[in-house]
């Protein structure tokens, strides 16, 4: 599935970021790698955009950004 | 310009270049003010609106110059904004010398990230240092950064800083003033991305002796701040708090600089005999100054509020709060503030543009700004709306007036998003950036950086901006005052000087436009007040309490003289009411401001687009007010 799926506290595991374009290339770049653990965090008020936890860093993505990256879902975790 | 910011080649050795790279947030720009003091060169690199910053510094006598590069996750360019760092770092940039070595930030809670944006700064293959900052902050979250394993695994030297509080700067600098003995990397990292990534996790695991926890006090916020609802609430407060500083705050402060002014006329007159010098002095020069400073505590009040909000880390979450508003005519969140501040002026409105990271948008918004209602509209509106729109109440306690003035600020606001709209699809178009935004943790702002970046902002707009309408403003007061011969005998004082500005170079341009305003139903007197305007929008009120010939600029008598001006060969009313609605939504519309072009010339670094926006304004104000004209004139037929 894609990353704009991912619910709000969910977490979930980058697999690919589709196509080659420039706008691809900036999301690895922000560390959407394969392999890389992402958690949902919040919706903003009006459903768009995302913050989400990456690499120690929050990140806000758009869904027209977030639907790019593809993710495999980690099951639920209990939350220290 | 960029002539200006080459060192100076004094006696001795060249000065030594160091690049200042990092992501945005991670301490860069504290550390450029801590590295060179106050003594930064602010401008703009050829043909892009990226600024430009360089400063000095002296390390064991020997100098350096450090150039502040735009803060980037990504040496990797997606727009031509990007690719300037990657071409300075070439030395393919025109009139500036690449960097002789380079210093990179990295944000000590952020290891693991940061690390993506040092391996590719590393695969430069220039000499390098990297500088871990907010180690203080680490630690509070539990966290603990072994520098010596991490300056091993990367290969080249690590000093861990705590900018504002000087911790740390002191082995930096006897760090940088000698790179040529800084260690290298054995083998550059790897140039793939998700290979890269591998190699950065490895890195952080060797140099993290403990991760930093979550950080509990910025969770505990943003369960607020980014609430649906209560985050919405507090946005909302926080904008009309922003916005009643910068509209209502700065007003006393605005009137005490043109009392000053006023005063320092009055002395003028008082001092200096009757003639050329005194007027020059009191007219020309004297109110040119009073227009740039008049702007000063805007500027001042908005920036300190602007770069607050910004170095606690709020305004990212604005931005987050109301980006999908924005998204929807291709702006993004933080353009909102930008706009919002134009409501008081486009001048800070446009400055506040800085905040926006994507060039594109940054433009888009520059080019819409001056159609939000600035207040300097606002006298021109209360003069004609107060003239001819009858003071009768509409439902209850909401008048006509009232709300005509309301319909003005909404055709304002609806312009903008069109425009912005229409703009984004057409001109301004081209490979779309993506968005995304970094969320700090919030942090307390030092007030040293902050009174640093308020004051870099403000001296800017004096040198850049204010010389400029400086210059408009003398060369406006030639317009209106020559020639200067002697009235006919037996006028009265009134009546010389509405002869003085009939007969002026202004006087003959408003006369010379007649048969081009006419269609909107502006006779020339219009015409000489929409000159005169262009030093800023109300002097259309006192230069047409001159031209009719009023002792002073009284609203109650220059209203009657409006409402009683005939046209002298019909006999038929000047003022109608089609002319009046044409020449509101003229003001809606034009971009009838000098300093707001100078602005746009500072922050865009061109003529092109001043030019563009004043074009595309005028074109739209003259089609609406023409249409209106015919649109009221047809209705009261």
């Amino acid at each position: 599935m894609n990353l704009a799926r991912l619910p709000v506290g969910g977490a979930a595991v980058v697999e690919a970021v589709t196509d080659g374009s420039p706008v691809s290339a900036r999301l690895l770049d922000l560390g959407f790698v394969p392999g890389t653990e992402v958690r949902a965090l919040r919706r903003a008020p009006l459903g768009d955009p995302t913050l989400y936890e990456l690499r120690g860093a929050q990140l806000c993505l758009r869904r027209s950004e977030a639907e790019r990256i593809l993710v495999r879902a980690l099951p639920e975790r209990e939350t220290p | 310009m960029s002539q200006a910011l080459v060192a100076d080649e004094g006696p001795g050795a060249p000065p030594l270049r160091l690049g200042l790279l990092g992501s945005p947030n991670s301490g860069k720009t504290t550390l450029f003010n801590a590295l060179t003091g106050l003594r930064a060169r602010v401008g703009n690199y050829p043909g892009v609106t990226v600024e430009r910053r360089e400063g000095e510094a002296e390390v064991d006598g020997r100098r350096l110059v450090v150039i502040d590069l735009p803060g980037t996750y990504s040496l990797d360019p997606i727009s031509p904004d990007e690719a300037i760092v990657a071409r300075l770092l070439a030395g393919q940039v025109a009139g500036v010398a690449p960097p002789d070595a380079l210093v990179v930030t990295a944000d000590a809670c952020t290891l693991r990230r940061s690390l993506l944006f040092v391996g590719q700064v590393l695969r430069l293959g220039l000499p390098s240092c990297l500088v871990v900052t907010m180690t203080d902050e680490l630690h509070a979250r539990g966290g603990r950064l072994d520098s010596a394993a991490l300056s091993a695994a990367l290969g080249v030297p690590v000093v861990a800083v705590v900018g504002h509080r000087g911790l740390g700067l002191v082995e930096l600098r006897r760090l940088i003033g000698h790179p040529e003995s800084w260690s290298r990397p054995v083998l550059p990292p790897p140039g793939d991305a998700a290979a890269r990534a591998g190699w950065a996790d490895s890195v952080a695991a060797r140099a993290l002796v403990a991760p930093p926890q979550r950080d509990a006090r910025t969770a505990r916020i943003d369960r607020v701040v980014l609430h649906p609802l209560l985050g919405t609430l507090l946005f909302a407060a926080v904008m009309v708090i922003f916005f009643q500083l910068i509209f209502a705050w700065a007003e006393p402060a605005m009137n005490a600089i043109d009392a000053a002014v006023g005063a320092g006329q009055d002395g003028v007159r008082a001092l200096l005999p009757a003639g050329l010098a005194r007027d020059f002095l009191a007219d020309g020069l004297l109110a040119g100054v009073g227009s740039v400073i008049v702007f000063l505590p805007q500027i001042l009040i908005l920036f300190a509020v602007l770069y607050l909000l910004e170095d606690v880390g709020y305004m990212a979450r604005a931005a987050f709060v109301v980006d999908r508003v924005m998204g929807r005519i291709g702006l993004e969140g933080r353009a909102f503030v930008a706009l919002l501040s134009s409501y008081a002026c486009a001048v800070p409105g446009i400055m506040a543009t800085r905040t926006i990271p994507s060039p594109r948008n940054r433009l888009v918004t520059i080019l819409v700004a001056p159609l939000m209602t600035c207040s300097a509209r606002l006298p021109v509106y209360a003069l004609l709306i107060g003239a001819f729109v009858p003071a009768r109440s509409v439902w209850g306690p909401v008048g006509l007036q009232g709300l005509v003035l309301l319909g003005l600020y909404l055709l304002g606001a609806c312009a903008a998003v069109v425009a912005a709209a229409v703009l984004k699809r057409t001109l301004i178009r081209g490979e779309g950036l993506p968005f995304y935004l970094e969320l700090p943790p919030y942090r307390v702002p030092p007030l040293r950086l902050l009174a640093h970046q308020v004051w870099g902002a403000a001296s800017a707009f004096l040198r850049r901006a204010g010389t400029i309408i400086l210059a408009v403003t003398v060369v406006l007061w030639v317009l209106l005052s020559f020639p200067r011969n002697a009235p006919p005998g037996g006028l009265s004082e009134g009546e010389a000087a509405r002869w003085h500005v009939e007969q002026s170079i202004a006087g003959r341009i408003g006369h010379a436009i007649e048969p081009a305003i006419a269609p909107l139903g502006f006779d020339w007197k219009i015409g000489v007040g929409l000159v005169a305007s262009l030093a800023a929008r109300e002097v259309i009120v006192a230069t047409l309490a001159q031209i009719y010939a009023l002792a002073d600029e009284d609203q109650g008598s220059l209203r009657e003289a409006l409402r009683a001006d005939t046209d002298a060969r019909t006999g038929a009313r000047v003022f109608t009411p089609a002319t009046v609605a044409a020449l509101l939504v003229f003001f809606v519309f034009a971009l009838q401001c000098m300093s707001t072009l100078a602005v746009m010339r500072r922050e865009t670094n061109s003529w092109r687009w001043p030019a563009f926006a004043f074009g595309y304004l005028l074109a739209l104000a003259y089609t609406a007010s023409f249409a209106t004209h015919r649109l009221v004139t047809w209705l009261g037929s």
